[in-house]
C-alpha cells in the first residue's frame, strides 16, 4: 500500500496571509490513509501534553496510533535554545501500523529553535506550520539564524504556513481576565484546536480533559478551552488552510479500546499480577528517568493492596522490596540502567535466598548517566551477567507499549512460580510511547494463585522444615512466610546447604547448589510456548531476530520487504533468559540471521555464544528507535546477496 | 492485613482483626493462622537453634546473645512473629542463633530490607542486628532514613569500634590515632558518636548499654522493644581479638562508676563515687559536668527521656568524648510519633474506602472507545 501524504494531496499553499477569513469558505476534504505529525517547541511550550491529547483524540476516533515523545533531560533548558527543544511525533492511520513513522509529513514548529532542530527530518514538500510571532530577531539570533527563514526564501522547498499562533491565542483570551503571559501559555491548545480541525478529530475528549485537569482552577480551564476552540474555528475560517484531511478508522478486532503508554501498561500489569496472585504488591523505588511514572501510577492505586515506598536510594528500593517478598508480598522495584547497577548486590541476594522479586529496568542511553530521556537497549548484558558469582536471573522484554502489561504479568508468573528475581527490560521508547490497547477482562488474565502456595507444614522426614527442599518440577524452594508457626528458618547470602539451608562451605555442596540454581532458571524454558516465526510466505532464507522495542520497526520493515516480493522470517524474543528451547533449531534453518539492536550487538553475542550461529548484527545507538526504511534496506541487501542477484522492487520506501 | 493498626500498636503483636481481611491478604492470613492460637509462653531455650555458635571464644557477642535469648520470651510474642534481619559482620551472624524467622542479608542493607518487611507486615516484630561498620559506614544512609521514617523496627547496633570479620581495620567509631592494620600511623578519621547521629536523624528512641551489664542491657532492650517506631540501641561490645578492652574504662569497677552516667527517667543526673559528679546546664543551652557539692541541687538536671525536642538528648550524648569519659548509659530519648507502617496501612485502608478496588474499571481507565465487529479485517 502506498500512502498518500499531505505532500502529494494538498494543493500548493503559499506563505500564509493570516488575517481573518470570511465565513462560507468552501474547503475541500482529502482522504489519507496515514499521517505522521511532529509537534516541536520549547520544553515549556507543552508539546508533550499537546501530543498526548492529539493522540487520545485520534485513538478514540478509531485510528491506529503510534507515538514517539522526544524531550531533553533538562526540565527547562534556556528558553528558545536548541537544547530546550521538545518534540512529539505521532503516526496515525486507517490501518494497523507498527512504528511512530520514519519521518514526519507535517512539522509544527513553535519557535526558531524547534524549526532548526527538526527541519532536516521533514522531507521536501512536507507541510510546515510555524508560529510567526516567535520568529523575532532575538529568538532567531539565539539559534544562529542570520535572517528570518520565513522571509529569506530558505523554506521554499516545503509548504510553509506561518501563523501568528501566540498573538491569536492572546487575542482570543482578551476577555478571560488572564495576563498576557498566562494567556500565551494556552497557545499549545490553540495549536491543538487547529490540528483537530485539520484532521477532523473529535474535540469532546479534550474539553473533558481540560475541565478535569483544571477543576480547581476553572478560569484556567475556561481559557484553555477557549483557546482550543479558537484554534479550531480559525482552521475552519482561514484561507491559510484550504484543505482538511480525513483518515478513516482502522479496522481493529472488536472490543473496547483505550490509549496506553508503556509505563502505564507496566504499572497496570503489576497491579493485575498482584490481584491475580491474590498477593499484596510492594514497590520499593527511587525516582529515576524514564521509570518514575510507574512509581507515580502505582502510588495512586493503594486500594488494590499496593504499597509504594520511595526509598532513600536504589539499593534501599530493592532491599525493601525483597524484605516485603520475604513477608509474602509481590516485591517489585522499578528503575533504569544506573539503578540496576546499584541493585546488583541485592539481586544476588535474591538469587541466593530464592525469593520472588520483579526488577523493572526502563532502559535509557548509557553508560553512566548517559542519555536519561532517550531510548537504548544496552542493559541486556547487565541484566544477564551484571552480578558477582554465578547468578542466573530470568530476563524478559515487552515488544510494544501495550505489551508492557502482559510482560509485567509474565515477569510476576516466573518470579512467583520459580521463586527468583526476574528482570523486565522495557526502554524509554516503550515507556513514553503510546498505542491503542484492547482492554482485557480481568477474569481472562492469567491466574497466578497456583504459583503461590505458602508452606505451612514441615516437609522433612523428621518433622522439621527444610527451606531448601525443592519442588521436583520447578526446582523452586518452599516459600514459608514469617508469622507461620513451626516454619521458622533463617536465610541469607552465604551459601546454603541443600535441603536444610544451613550455612555450608562444603565444596561439593557449592558446586551442586550453583548448578541447581542454574538448572532452575534454565528449566523455565519448559513453561514457554513454542517460538512464533512470522514467515507468511514460508520460503524465507533470511531471518531477522530482535527483542524489546525494536519489534515495531523490524515488523514494519518486514512488511515492506514482503510487499516488494521478497520473503523474510521475523522472530521476536519475549524471553531473553532462558531462551525458548526451540530457538536454536529455528535459527539454524535460515541461511542468514540478522539481529538489529539499539546497542552494539548484545543479543547477537548471546546467540552466537549459545547456538554457534553466525548472527549478523546491525546496530544503532542514536537514542531513537530504528527507522523502518533503514532496516528494510539492510534486509533487502541480505536477501538479495543471499539469492545471488537482486530481485523484486525496492523495499525501503512506502508505508507500513 | 490480619491486624488493625490499633492492635499493632501493642508490641507489634498480631491479634484478631476487627474488620474482615480483604481477599488479597487471604493467602498471608491463612498461612499465619494455619496452626491456630499462637504459643507465646516461651523460655530462653525455646529461642535457641541447633546451629553451633561460631564467634571467637570470649567475644562480647555471646553475652549479648544470652541476654537476648533470655529476654525475648518476656515480650509475649510468638517466635514465628519475630524476624531478625542482619547485615554483614560478626554481629550479623546473630539470626542463625535465634529460633525465629531471620535473614542474614548483605553489608549495610539490613535497615532497608527490614523496612520493607515491617511496612508490609505490621503484625510482625522486626529486629535489625548490625555493627558499627555495617550500620555507620556502608549502611549509614539506610540507618538514618529508617530512623527519620520511624518504621516499627528495633535496631541493635553492636559497637566494638573495630572491623572484626575483616581482621582488624579501624571502623567509623574508632578513636582518632588508633593504630590498626590499615592505619599503621594512626587513624586520622574523626569517629561518629552513634547516639548523636541517631538523635540528629530525629530518632524517636535511642539507648545505650554495655554487653556485660545484663541488667542494664535487658532494661534498655525492654524499653526499645515496647517502643512503637524505630528504636536504636547502641551496645558496647568487646572484641577480644582485635580491640580487646575497648570499654574497660567503663567496665572496670574501679573506673566505671567514675566515668559512666546512668540515665534513669525522672532521676537527677548524679554519678561517680559517692555521687560526687553531676550534670548541669551550661551557659549555651547545652550540658556540662559539675561537682555535686559545688552546685545547688536545683541546678542538677533531672533526666527526661520523653522530651519532644531532641536537643537535650543530643547534649547528653555530647558529654562523652572519644576516650569514653562521661559516657551516659541508658535511654537517652523515648518519644511517641506515628509509625511509618501504621500510616502506610492507614492510607491503604483509606484508599479502599475512597475507591474500592475494581480491576476492570482500572484497566478501562477514563477514555475508551468501542470497536464493533466488522465483516472482514484487512490488517495491512
Amino acid at each position: 500500500m502506498t500512502a498518500s501524504t499531505p505532500t502529494s494531496a494538498t494543493p500548493a499553499t503559499g506563505p500564509a496571509a493570516t488575517g481573518s477569513a470570511s465565513g462560507g469558505l468552501v474547503k475541500s476534504v482529502v482522504e489519507l490513509d496515514r499521517v505522521v505529525i511532529r509537534l516541536a517547541g520549547d520544553s515549556g511550550d507543552g508539546m508533550q501534553l499537546t501530543g498526548n491529547r492529539f493522540t487520545s483524540e485520534t485513538a478514540s476516533f478509531g485510528n491506529d496510533v503510534s507515538t514517539l515523545p522526544n524531550f531533553p533531560a533538562e526540565i527547562r533548558a534556556p528558553t528558545g535554545t536548541l537544547p530546550g527543544v521538545s518534540s512529539f511525533q505521532l503516526h496515525f492511520a486507517d490501518h494497523d501500523i507498527m512504528t511512530p513513522g520514519d519521518a514526519p509529513d507535517v512539522l509544527v514548529a513553535m519557535n526558531p529553535a524547534a524549526l532548526k532542530a527538526n527541519l532536516t527530518d521533514l522531507p521536501g514538500g512536507g507541510l510546515l506550520i510555524l508560529d510567526s510571532d516567535e520568529f523575532t530577531p532575538r529568538n532567531l539570533a539565539k539559534v544562529g539564524y542570520a535572517t528570518n527563514p520565513i522571509e529569506d526564501g530558505s523554506l521554499e522547498g516545503w509548504q510553509t504556513v506561518s501563523v501568528p499562533l501566540t498573538s491569536m491565542t492572546t487575542d482570543a483570551l482578551k476577555e478571560s481576565g488572564l495576563g498576557k503571559k498566562e494567556a500565551e501559555r494556552s497557545k499549545n491548545m490553540f495549536t491543538l484546536g487547529l490540528l483537530s480541525w485539520m484532521y477532523h478529530r473529535p474535540t469532546e475528549g479534550t474539553i473533558r480533559f481540560l475541565e478535569r485537569t483544571f477543576r480547581r482552577k476553572p478560569e484556567i480551564a475556561a481559557a484553555n478551552i477557549a483557546a482550543f476552540r479558537a484554534g479550531y474555528n480559525y482552521g475552519e475560517t482561514t484561507e491559510a488552510f484550504a484543505v482538511s484531511y480525513e483518515i478513516k478508522p482502522a479496522p481493529m478486532a472488536p472490543g473496547r479500546y483505550r490509549n496506553i503508554s508503556g509505563n502505564q501498561a507496566l504499572a497496570l500489569g503489576l497491579i493485575a499480577a498482584g490481584q491475580r496472585s491474590k498477593l499484596p504488591v510492594f514497590l520499593g523505588a527511587y525516582p529515576i528517568t524514564p521509570a518514575s511514572d510507574i512509581l507515580h501510577e502505582l502510588s495512586k492505586h493503594k486500594s488494590f493492596d499496593v504499597r509504594t515506598f520511595q526509598a532513600e536510594d536504589e539499593i534501599a528500593g530493592i532491599g525493601a522490596a525483597l524484605g516485603a517478598s520475604f513477608g509474602g508480598a509481590l516485591g517489585i522495584t522499578t528503575t533504569s540502567g544506573p539503578g540496576v547497577a546499584l541493585k546488583a548486590e541485592t539481586i544476588g541476594l535474591a538469587v541466593m535466598t530464592e525469593l520472588p522479586l520483579v526488577i523493572v529496568d526502563v532502559q535509557r542511553g548509557g553508560p553512566s548517566t548517559g542519555l536519561p530521556t532517550k531510548t537504548e537497549q544496552s542493559d541486556l548484558l547487565q541484566a544477564m551477567f551484571g552480578r558477582n558469582g554465578e547468578a542466573p536471573v530470568p530476563v524478559i522484554a515487552p515488544r510494544s507499549p501495550s505489551d508492557c502489561f502482559d510482560a509485567a504479568i509474565e515477569a510476576a508468573r516466573i518470579a512467583l512460580t520459580y521463586r527468583t528475581p526476574v528482570i523486565l527490560l522495557s526502554d524509554g521508547y516503550l515507556a513514553n510511547g503510546a498505542e491503542p490497547w484492547a482492554i482485557p477482562a480481568a477474569d481472562d488474565l492469567p491466574d497466578l494463585t497456583g504459583a503461590v502456595d505458602f508452606a505451612t507444614e514441615p516437609n522433612g522426614a523428621d518433622g522439621e522444615f527444610l527451606p531448601y527442599l525443592r519442588d521436583e518440577q520447578t526446582l523452586a524452594r518452599p516459600w514459608a512466610i514469617p508469622g507461620t508457626a513451626g516454619m521458622q528458618h533463617r536465610i541469607g547470602g552465604l551459601e546454603k546447604a541443600d535441603r536444610t539451608g544451613n550455612i555450608s562451605y562444603d565444596p561439593a555442596n557449592h558446586d551442586f547448589m550453583t548448578r541447581t540454581r542454574q538448572a532452575k532458571i534454565d528449566g523455565i524454558a519448559h513453561s514457554l510456548a513454542p517460538t512464533e516465526v512470522d514467515d507468511p510466505d514460508g520460503d524465507a532464507r533470511v531471518a531477522v531476530i530482535g527483542w524489546g522495542s525494536t519489534y515495531g520497526p523490524i515488523g514494519a520493515a518486514c512488511r515492506r520487504i514482503r510487499r516488494s516480493g521478497r520473503s523474510v522470517a521475523q522472530v521476536h524474543l519475549r524471553h531473553l533468559n532462558p531462551m525458548p528451547g526451540d530457538l536454536g533449531d529455528i535459527l539454524a534453518r535460515y541461511d542468514r540471521v540478522i539481529c538489529p539492536e539499539m546497542n552494539l550487538g548484545q543479543l547477537a553475542m548471546l546467540l552466537r555464544a549459545r547456538y554457534l550461529i553466525d548472527i549478523e548484527s546491525h546496530t544503532q545507538v542514536r537514542g531513537l528507535p530504528f527507522r523502518a526504511a533503514e532496516l528494510a534496506a539492510v534486509m533487502q541487501d541480505a536477501i538479495d546477496s543471499t539469492h545471488g542477484a537482486a530481485l523484486g522492487a525496492d523495499a525501503t520506501g512506502g508505508a507500513e | 492485613m490480619t491486624t488493625s493498626p490499633s492492635q499493632v500498636h501493642e508490641l507489634g503483636m498480631p491479634g484478631p482483626s476487627s474488620t474482615p481481611p480483604g481477599p488479597i491478604a487471604d493467602a498471608i492470613a491463612s498461612s499465619v493462622q494455619a496452626h491456630g492460637p499462637k504459643q507465646t509462653e516461651l523460655k530462653a531455650k525455646d529461642m535457641k537453634t541447633d546451629q553451633e555458635v561460631r564467634w571467637c571464644p570470649g567475644c562480647g557477642d555471646y553475652v549479648i546473645l544470652n541476654a537476648v535469648q533470655s529476654f525475648l520470651p518476656s515480650l509475649g510474642i510468638a517466635r514465628e512473629d519475630m524476624v531478625i534481619v542482619s547485615g554483614i559482620g560478626c554481629s550479623s551472624r546473630f539470626p542463625y542463633y535465634l529460633n525465629t524467622y531471620g535473614m542474614h542479608s548483605i553489608h549495610g542493607r539490613a535497615p532497608a530490607i527490614a523496612t520493607g518487611l515491617a511496612a508490609s507486615r505490621p503484625d510482625l516484630s522486626v529486629w535489625v542486628v548490625t555493627g558499627d561498620g555495617d550500620a555507620l559506614s556502608i549502611g549509614g544512609n539506610h540507618l538514618i532514613h529508617a530512623l527519620r521514617r520511624n518504621v516499627n523496627l528495633t535496631i541493635l547496633l553492636f559497637n566494638n569500634r573495630i572491623y572484626g570479620l575483616t581482621k582488624g581495620q579501624y571502623s567509623p567509631t574508632s578513636e582518632v590515632g588508633k593504630v590498626t592494620k590499615s592505619t599503621p600511623m594512626g587513624s586520622i578519621d574523626a569517629p561518629f558518636n552513634p547516639v548523636s547521629l541517631a538523635l540528629g536523624a530525629d530518632a524517636t528512641f535511642v539507648g545505650r548499654a554495655m554487653d556485660s551489664d545484663r541488667k542494664g542491657l535487658t532494661e534498655v532492650l525492654r524499653q526499645a522493644a515496647e517502643h512503637q517506631g524505630t528504636s536504636l540501641v547502641e551496645i558496647y561490645q568487646n572484641c577480644n581479638i582485635f580491640n580487646d578492652g575497648a570499654f574497660e574504662l567503663l567496665k572496670d569497677p574501679a573506673t566505671g562508676t567514675q566515668w559512666s552516667i546512668p540515665l534513669v527517667h525522672g532521676e537527677p543526673l548524679v554519678f561517680g563515687p559517692d555521687g560526687a559528679a553531676c550534670v548541669v546546664r551550661d551557659d549555651f543551652g547545652g550540658l556540662r559536668i559539675a561537682e555535686t557539692n559545688q552546685v545547688d541541687a536545683s541546678e542538677i538536671v533531672v533526666h527526661d527521656s520523653h522530651r519532644e525536642n531532641p536537643a537535650y538528648a543530643f547534649a547528653l550524648s555530647r558529654l562523652s568524648s572519644q576516650d569514653l569519659r562521661y559516657t551516659p548509659m541508658g535511654v537517652f530519648r523515648s518519644v511517641q510519633k506515628p509509625t511509618y507502617d501504621a500510616m502506610m496501612a492507614e492510607q491503604v485502608d483509606l484508599a479502599r474506602v475512597q475507591e474500592p478496588a475494581d480491576l476492570d474499571a482500572l484497566l478501562g481507565g477514563n477514555d475508551t472507545w468501542q470497536v464493533e465487529a466488522q465483516p472482514s479485517l484487512s490488517g495491512e
